[in-house]
């Protein structure tokens, strides 16, 4: 089990930065609102990290990531409601049920459209992140306690420091992992050529399978997180806009870069509360004014994303 | 042995017949050179034997197992590799991992081996990077692993490609004209690499090639095709003297 001794460092940068979090945190040095979208952050970074995966690394356009998110946040809320989980331990369960039920929707969509190309791909992960929105609209019909339009309410608050950091670390420690092995550089084979992968020999439509629900995993572990964050889930956060920031996040952080994921997560974040927190009320629409601007001046400085210069 | 027996193999597109009704067969061990005109059917030949067409009628048979509706990614495990007409390689990535993907493909470790770095992990992958290494060597390549496959000049590519599909231990190698582009100073090169291979590697290959000084020196054996036809077999120089062969070129470049 050489697993964690291969990331003995990044293992132990991530405890420093955890003491530090903890540290400032534990002595209310920031506001609570502060802690809230730094976990909020981990959070996204790891949803982002599964597009990263699914769009970055193999290729295959996305347009419905925030429904898997939303797959995540209810499966979740629904199961620690229901089962009454209110503590860690008992939540661990709930969480990897959560990412394996989105990655095996991810898997059920995945085998009718993944055959299909680009725009057309587009349209239907589209279509998918259409039809979850109005599913969730209406999953008041299904059980009362999902809350349908008006939001799932009182879900259990159990997402704290230790479990937003350790889980996004770890997940991101696997994913390097895969990515740094043979099923990584066969999506990336998968990206480059379709035709050329399946004349070495490779499963091109399971390679795009195996990417597709590992990411859409990814998404379900972090609307799980987000669910017991926030405790009150919406129908609209979980819709088309919240599947392009996604998008936004892996393209600025460069597609198929981790640590670009990393960054461009943290920046995303922090842009879009540190504006919030600047800009007086009447103005916060302007939020969407300057962040267009923003996104078109990085891909005329740096088309490939924050980290990398060239293809 | 016949490593490979094409029998009455029919591929149409519409109105086209791009092959229509071709047989022919390869001992193993042997070098087959398909040559004729543009457009005669010769790639769709290989694209019908890779599993990237499905034929309309016929058979097409390796070591007498029928493989003629398996998809493609299933051929390299029986020993079939191929090269393609227009280059295809995977750009973006490095020399070296070009050569890498084709070695791993074959076998190794399982997903939960690569999340937790188990030991067959290490060495499968150490083993793999070693072949990588001697078949990028072998094909001239030593220096260049770490470039994008697509920043490499034309012939390079091309040996690229080639080292790409020996990395798969194919006992078939389909090779679909190598010399296309190529300065006769690159042709010669390329000449002398595809004996050293067939030399090394132990090999039966099937070439579709333009360029005669290139197909006629290596092959033991040429079909000629045209029209989705075969027009002729034999020798190089039986084919050469062939009337028919010569009416098919006939406008075209002289043999
Ligand atoms: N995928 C395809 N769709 C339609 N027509 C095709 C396709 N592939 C080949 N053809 C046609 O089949 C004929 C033979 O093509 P090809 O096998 O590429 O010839 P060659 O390799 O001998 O130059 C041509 O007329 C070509 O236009
Ligand atoms: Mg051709």
């Amino acid at each position: 089990m050489k697993f964690f001794w291969e990331a003995r460092k990044v293992i132990l940068l991530a405890v420093l930065i955890y003491l530090v979090l903890k540290a400032v945190f534990g002595f209310q040095l920031l506001s609570q609102y502060i802690e809230q979208i730094t976990l909020f952050s981990f959070i996204v970074i790891l949803t982002s990290l599964g597009l990263n995966v699914i769009y970055g690394y193999t290729g295959q356009f996305s347009l419905g990531h925030a429904a898997f998110y939303g797959i995540g946040a209810y499966v979740s809320a629904y199961l620690s409601k229901s089962l009454g989980v209110d503590g860690i331990l008992g939540f661990m369960p709930v969480l990897f049920l959560s990412g394996v039920g989105a990655g095996l929707v991810g898997y059920l969509i995945g085998i009718p459209i993944l055959r299909l190309r680009d725009d057309f791909l587009a349209i239907a992960t589209l279509g998918f992140g259409t039809l979850v929105r109005v599913i969730l609209d209406n999953s008041d019909r299904f059980s009362e306690v999902l809350g349908g339009s008006r939001g799932f309410v009182g879900i259990p608050r159990i997402t704290n420091l230790e479990l937003a950091f350790f889980v996004t670390v770890f997940l991101i420690l696997v994913t390097r992992n895969i990515i740094f092995s043979r099923f990584g550089l066969f999506w990336r084979c998968v990206k480059n050529d379709e035709l050329a992968s399946q004349g070495i020999g490779i499963n091109t439509s399971r390679m795009k399978l195996m990417a597709f629900s590992y990411g859409c995993f990814l998404a379900g572990i972090g609307g799980a997180l987000y669910a017991h964050l926030y405790t009150f889930l919406h129908p609209s956060n979980f819709d088309i806009l919240k599947s392009i920031d996604f998008l936004i996040i892996v393209i600025v952080g460069g597609m198929g870069s981790i640590v670009g994921t990393i960054y461009a997560g943290l920046i995303w974040v922090g842009f879009i509360e540190g504006l919030r927190i600047v800009l007086p009320a009447e103005m916060l629409d302007l939020r969407w004014v300057f962040i267009p601007l923003f996104l078109i001046a990085l891909m005329m400085w740096r088309p490939y994303g924050l980290i990398r210069k060239g293809g | 042995m016949k490593a490979l027996a094409i029998e009455g193999l029919e591929k149409g597109f519409g109105g086209v017949r791009a092959v229509d009704g071709i047989s022919f067969s390869v001992e193993e061990g042997e070098t087959v050179g398909i040559i004729g005109p543009n457009g005669a059917g010769k790639t769709t030949v290989f694209n019908l034997i890779t599993g990237f067409y499905r034929p309309d009628r016929g058979k097409i048979l390796f070591y007498d197992k029928n493989i003629a509706h398996l998809p493609p990614h299933k051929l390299p495990r029986l020993g079939i590799a191929r090269t393609f007409q227009n280059l295809r390689l995977f750009g973006k990535l490095t020399v070296f991992e070009n050569v890498l993907s084709a070695v791993l493909v074959r076998g190794g470790y399982n997903l939960l081996s690569a999340v937790f770095r188990s030991t067959d992990y290490f060495v499968t992958e150490s083993k793999a990077e070693e072949k990588a290494r001697k078949l990028i060597e072998f094909f001239n390549l030593t220096g260049k692993e770490d470039q994008a496959a697509e920043n490499l000049p034309y012939g390079e590519q091309r040996r690229l490609e080639l080292a790409r599909a020996l990395a798969l231990e194919p006992k078939l190698l389909l090779v679909d004209e190598p010399g296309a582009g190529m300065n006769p100073i690159e042709i010669q090169g390329l000449v002398q690499t595809m004996n050293e291979v067939k030399r090394r590697f132990s090999l039966t290959i099937v070439i579709i090639e333009h360029q005669m000084g290139l197909v006629m020196n290596i092959s033991d054996k040429i079909v000629v095709m045209d029209f989705g036809e075969k027009i002729a077999e034999g020798t190089p120089e039986q084919v050469k003297k062939d009337k028919k062969v010569i009416e098919a070129y006939l406008g075209e470049e002289p043999l």
